[in-house]
């Protein structure tokens, strides 16, 4: 099977085209990378050959490499002196496509090699671009253009690290380094990252001219030419210095340490710049080699890029069952959740009827979805006729019968059981019968909502993540009742609306709440213990928590956990766990400290809402001990808490897949993204090593901490769970 | 073999700028002139001098491809006598001195020349660069911050706030106004004279004895910006002190040591160098130390340097009669005098680099010069001085007025 193919025109410009088979988008594989180099050679030699193009046959350039191949290099490549050879081997590609029979000691000058951007081109694709002599791309407003390595883990090894940051300076490609921007065509244009952008439909034709009118000037590399200067200076020019001395206080202090590809890169361009450019390259593929060895690097590719799409693609929705094919959406209740969910809905072309129970609820929704579409607008994300439209699909009502015709409808009122209850018994009359009812709970049992609906297989839990426009992941949640249509068609509009669903069994809390809450308590409780604060804080970041367990209960409001446990402690009776966090959570809201909502909480907030500090008041109430525990102590307890939790829900058959697991804690709840999730976290620590933290953290902090049964099985068995 | 202070000279320190008064001479001019002034207070014979030891933070320019030899080949020190230049950042001058004082212990020659130069004015800090700081592996590894960061959460983590070190800083200016009122500094400091007699400096020109908590009140903290905008070390040093919620910026122009011009020489040797020379010495090197400390902190070293000095010369804190601990910032004198619970009143007691300011590379000799002075002056026995380095180092030397 041939990735590309090759032809020469009449004025002797050879053009080799990318166009994998039975593939939808490019992805480079080390079988494409063979191909594109014998082309490459073939036509440097044919003298008939006077310039070179790049192109694409698919409507995009390419989605980069397969990250599948990269996965399985790690596997069949296990030291990284094995995939720095690999690595290597694309450099010698590449580096050809730059020289083009060309040769930078001799002044040998090679044959004009440009590429053609139809598309989106990341990753390898832009590696490849920026080794030729002109990138050249359509005025796409779809394609982006960039190295979004970072985002999975990795750093662009195949010598976009070293290339852009001599093209740019350090400080012009950091962005697209070490935060992986891919802009739009004229962003990428104006951030130097592309030479051209032209109509969509004379980007051959210009690539063709250029080559055929390139000067000997245009082929060589800047930095293949005599006295090169790198943009922004050396390392240890003076504002080199500054910049370095920046971005690592920048790195550090945004990632905490905690991502080893962020490190390698920024070290690779430092180190880089200091050498000729062939040394450089070899330099970038050594510092490559070892993230890819690293096991957080794998942890993450894997979780973050192969099992989500993985998930995405439905792995885990039920077989043979129909395609959802839907035109509207019902959704009651327009606070936050439910006026997130319409205009999600709305934005991927559903026609939307939004249901509360009175004017004010509809008008404060509505100005809710107009705010935020509006600073879509402002911020360049979104034009203005797009956001009417959405506001235009959005039907606002106050009356249920609206919905009467509706084939799906969400249901998001307030988090109270009888308050439903009454809802799901009026639709249950309104609509139809093959109407599939979903409740956007995020804490109460889907079978027990399911009792006041008149067709309970055809209700299911459908648990969005606050606020719906940022979050990522969506919960399914399946009870004992629920049909497999009901969760399919569940999934494939949480994928019409470009989330990422897992599917999980019924419990109270679901997964990622069960997981989180402990999370949160654990914080608290430590205040009761008489933790510093900021200890706390600060542990929680260092585990790479994108929040703290007091800002985030701050956030989610002190009142509500107040509220969550007196329902838990009546629905669970003996079997709930008196705890640490209670005691300072009810003695905080008792006086008014609720969190965000009022102002005050854990921290402390100005009148317009914008948080403080910590509140002082916290030593009054609950005096810091005079012996504070070890920063190890906390970030093992706030780590291992959600861990411990996660392994139960699976033990418990709540969740299904580990990589539902994993991919849930990360995008649900922001679970440390560097450890691939909680279960490649256990599998890269060891069992053994896990069941003993689990034990001695039991040992000191109480039974919370015990090792789960299943953990103990798996030593038993050797087994992982991946 | 133990080894003595035989003399000992500095230049006033100039401001560490363009319109500095020592600013129009060069380093190795500036270095020449001290080591000459040393000689000329007695006849030395030169081969007992071993070696000029010469302490110098920014070797690089003018400063570069070992300044000792260039100094010894300007000056009138004999053509045999070879020059070594050495960095340890602030404590170049104090090790310098080690260095000489331990080759004598161990049997290495008889005499040394040691001390310092650096000219901020001409070669400014940072100007030889440093992986320490750039290289993001070690730079990441170890949350290194600057300096002045390091300061300001030294004083967050130990609880000086910023009216305490405005506070330290009135007092350094006001002891060093008195100091010089009463010319306890005369028996070290040589005027500058250039080479056609004109005098460029008699005094320390960095001083503002009119300094009050009024005037430094207005003054903005230094290391706010880049500790908590860009590109926000704070983040950095909460790594390692997670225990802190932020950095109280407490350090600025009036509370931090001055940028100056200036070099300090010992001269240091056996008992022989002193019976060949016809000299008396005046004090003994009682013992050296330094140590490594915990590099994002970075100025905490001279407590763990003194202690390890303490030790070796089987002294206690309090068999120290005056302590010299050069004035960075004002948190460090501050936590040094916290941690062994000093009394104030002993610890730099003619002021320090705040009020006069902090020539790197001379800086130690300087400091070692005056407690010798001052142990002298007050007739008192044992003496401290100490630096804070960075990176994470602290040198100390404890002399012994004879």
């Amino acid at each position: 099977m041939a990735d590309f193919y090759y032809d020469i025109d009449q004025s002797g410009v050879a053009t080799i085209t990318w166009d994998c088979p039975d593939r939808l988008m490019n992805l480079m594989s080390w079988e494409g990378f063979n191909e594109l180099d014998t082309f490459m050679c073939q036509a440097i030699s044919d003298p008939k050959v006077k310039g070179i193009v790049l192109a694409s046959g698919k409507d995009t350039f390419t989605g980069g490499m397969d990250l599948k191949a990269l996965a399985s290099m790690k596997q069949n490549s296990p030291s990284d002196l094995d995939i720095f050879n690999g690595v290597m081997t694309i450099h010698r590609i590449l580096r050809n496509i730059e020289l083009a029979g060309g040769d930078p000691k001799t002044g040998k000058v090679g044959k004009p090699v440009a590429i053609a951007l139809n598309g989106t081109t990341v990753g390898i694709g832009y590696e490849i671009a920026i080794s030729t002599h002109r990138i050249i791309c359509a005025d796409n407003p779809k394609a982006s253009i960039g190295l979004p390595e970072i985002l999975v883990g990795i750093f662009p090894g195949g010598g976009g690290t070293t290339r852009l940051a001599r093209r740019l300076g350090i400080l012009a490609a950091a962005p697209f380094i070490l935060k992986g921007k891919t802009p739009k065509p004229k962003d990428a244009l104006n951030a130097g990252l592309i030479d051209e952008v032209v109509p969509p439909e004379l980007l051959i034709s210009k690539a063709k001219e250029w080559v055929l009118n390139a000067t000997p000037e245009d082929i060589i590399k800047p930095w293949d030419k005599k006295g090169f200067k790198i943009p922004g200076g050396n390392p240890y020019d003076r504002q080199g210095f500054l910049n370095f001395v920046g971005a690592s206080a920048l790195i550090a202090g945004e990632t905490q340490c905690l991502y080893p590809a962020a490190q390698a890169a920024i070290s690779t361009i430092y180190e880089g710049l200091m050498l000729p450019f062939d040394q450089a390259i070899r330099n970038e593929a050594k510092w490559f080699a070892k993230v890819l060895v690293n096991p957080s690097s794998s942890a993450m590719i894997n979780t973050l890029f192969v099992n989500k799409k993985i998930l995405e693609k439905g792995h885990r929705r039920p077989k043979d069952t129909p395609k959802l094919n839907l035109h509207n959406l019902g959704v009651i209740g327009a606070g936050m959740m439910g006026s997130g969910i319409a205009q999600a809905a709305a934005q991927s072309g559903l026609s939307v009827f939004l249901v509360d129970k009175d004017e004010t609820a509809i008008e404060k929704g509505k100005g809710k979805i107009q705010s935020i579409l509006e600073k879509d607008v402002e911020r360049g994300r979104m034009s203005t006729e797009k956001a009417r439209t959405i506001i235009e699909q959005i039907n606002f009502s106050t009356d249920l019968n609206g919905l009467r015709d509706c084939k799906f409808v969400i249901e998001a009122v307030f988090e109270d059981p009888d308050i439903k209850a009454d809802i799901f018994r009026q639709l249950s009359d309104i609509v139809s019968d093959d109407c599939l009812i979903a409740s956007n709970t995020s804490t109460l049992p889907i079978f027990d909502l399911s009792k006041s609906v008149s067709r309970p297989e055809r209700f299911v839990g459908i648990h969005f993540f606050s606020p719906v426009q940022r979050m990522a992941l969506v919960e399914i949640i399946k009870s004992q009742q629920t049909n497999d249509q009901s969760v399919s068609q569940a999934f494939d509009l949480v994928r019409k609306l470009r989330k990422t669903p897992i599917i999980v069994n019924d419990a109270r809390f679901f997964y990622a709440n069960r997981c989180i809450i402990p999370y949160i308590n654990e914080g608290v409780s430590m205040v009761g213990e008489g933790y510093h604060p900021a200890l706390i804080e600060n542990a929680a970041r260092q585990i790479g928590m994108p929040l703290g367990p007091l800002q985030l209960i701050d956030e989610t409001s002190l009142e509500l956990a107040v509220h969550i446990a007196t329902a838990s402690r009546e629905a669970l009776g003996d079997d709930y766990l008196e705890n640490d966090a209670d005691r300072v959570v009810f003695k905080l809201a008792g006086i008014g400290r609720s969190g965000r909502k009022s102002n005050a909480g854990f921290y402390e907030y100005d009148s317009k809402g914008k948080r403080l500090g910590l509140w002082k008041g916290i030593g009054n109430l609950f005096p810091p001990s005079s012996e504070q525990p070890s920063i190890a102590t906390v970030k093992d307890r706030l780590l291992l808490i959600q861990v411990v939790e996660a392994i139960k829900t699976l033990q418990e058959d709540v969740l299904v897949d580990v990589r539902e697991g994993d991919v849930g804690a990360i995008f649900g709840w922001g679970f440390a993204p560097w450890s691939g999730g909680p279960f490649s976290w256990v599998d890269n620590q060891g069992i053994n090593h896990v069941i003993t933290l689990c034990s001695s953290l039991k040992d000191q902090f109480g039974k919370r901490f015990e090792p789960p049964a299943l953990l103990q099985e798996m030593k038993l068995d050797r087994r992982t769970f991946y | 073999m133990e080894a003595f202070i035989y003399d000992s000279v500095r230049t006033p320190r100039g401001k560490g700028k363009k319109d500095g008064s020592l600013h129009e001479v060069t380093s190795v001019w500036l270095s020449a002139f001290i080591l000459n002034k040393l000689l000329e207070r007695a006849e030395i014979d030169h081969r007992t001098i071993d070696d000029l030891i010469w302490g110098n933070v920014t070797q690089v320019g003018e400063q570069g491809g070992c300044l000792a030899r260039s100094a010894v080949l300007y000056s009138k020190l004999d053509d045999s006598i070879p020059g070594l230049a050495i960095n340890r950042f602030c404590a170049s001058g104090l090790e310098a001195v080690n260095l000489a004082a331990n080759q004598i212990r161990g049997n290495a020659g008889t005499g040394y020349i040691a001390g310092g130069v650096e000219m901020l004015s001409r070669v400014p800090m940072g100007s030889d660069g440093a992986a320490l700081l750039v290289d993001p592996t070690i730079a990441m590894n170890h949350s290194i911050i600057p300096q002045g960061v390091s300061a300001d959460l030294m004083a967050t983590k130990y609880g000086f706030s910023r009216s305490d070190c405005d506070q330290y800083a009135v007092e350094s200016q006001r002891r060093a106004e008195i100091a010089w009122k009463e010319k306890r500094f005369d028996k070290s400091v040589i005027p500058v004279v250039d080479d056609i007699g004109a005098t460029l400096l008699e005094v320390d020109e960095h001083l503002r004895p009119d300094t009050n908590l009024a005037a430094l009140e207005g003054l903005d903290p230094s290391f706010q910006q880049i500790g908590e905008v860009m590109p926000g070390f704070d983040k950095v040093a909460l790594l390692k002190y997670p225990e802190l919620e932020s950095i109280h910026h407490v350090h600025h122009a009036g509370n931090s040591s001055g940028i100056v011009d200036g070099a300090a020489a010992l001269l240091i040797g056996s008992v022989e160098f002193g019976q060949i020379n016809d000299m008396t010495p005046r004090a003994r090197i009682v013992t050296t130390a330094k140590s490594g400390s915990e590099p994002t902190i970075m100025l905490s070293g001279p407590i763990p340097a003194s202690e390890k000095a303490l030790k070796q010369a089987s002294l206690n804190i309090n068999d120290i009669d005056l302590f010299e601990v050069n004035e960075a910032f004002s948190s460090v004198p501050l936590r040094f005098v916290q941690h062994f619970d000093l009394d104030p009143e002993m610890v730099n007691v003619n002021g320090g680099a705040i009020a006069m300011g902090h020539p790197l590379g001379a800086t130690g000799a300087m400091i070692l010069g005056t407690l010798l002075d001052e142990l002298e002056r007050s007739d008192k026995t044992l003496g401290l001085a100490t630096l804070c380095v960075a990176g994470g180092m602290g040198v100390t030397t404890i002399i012994e007025n004879l």
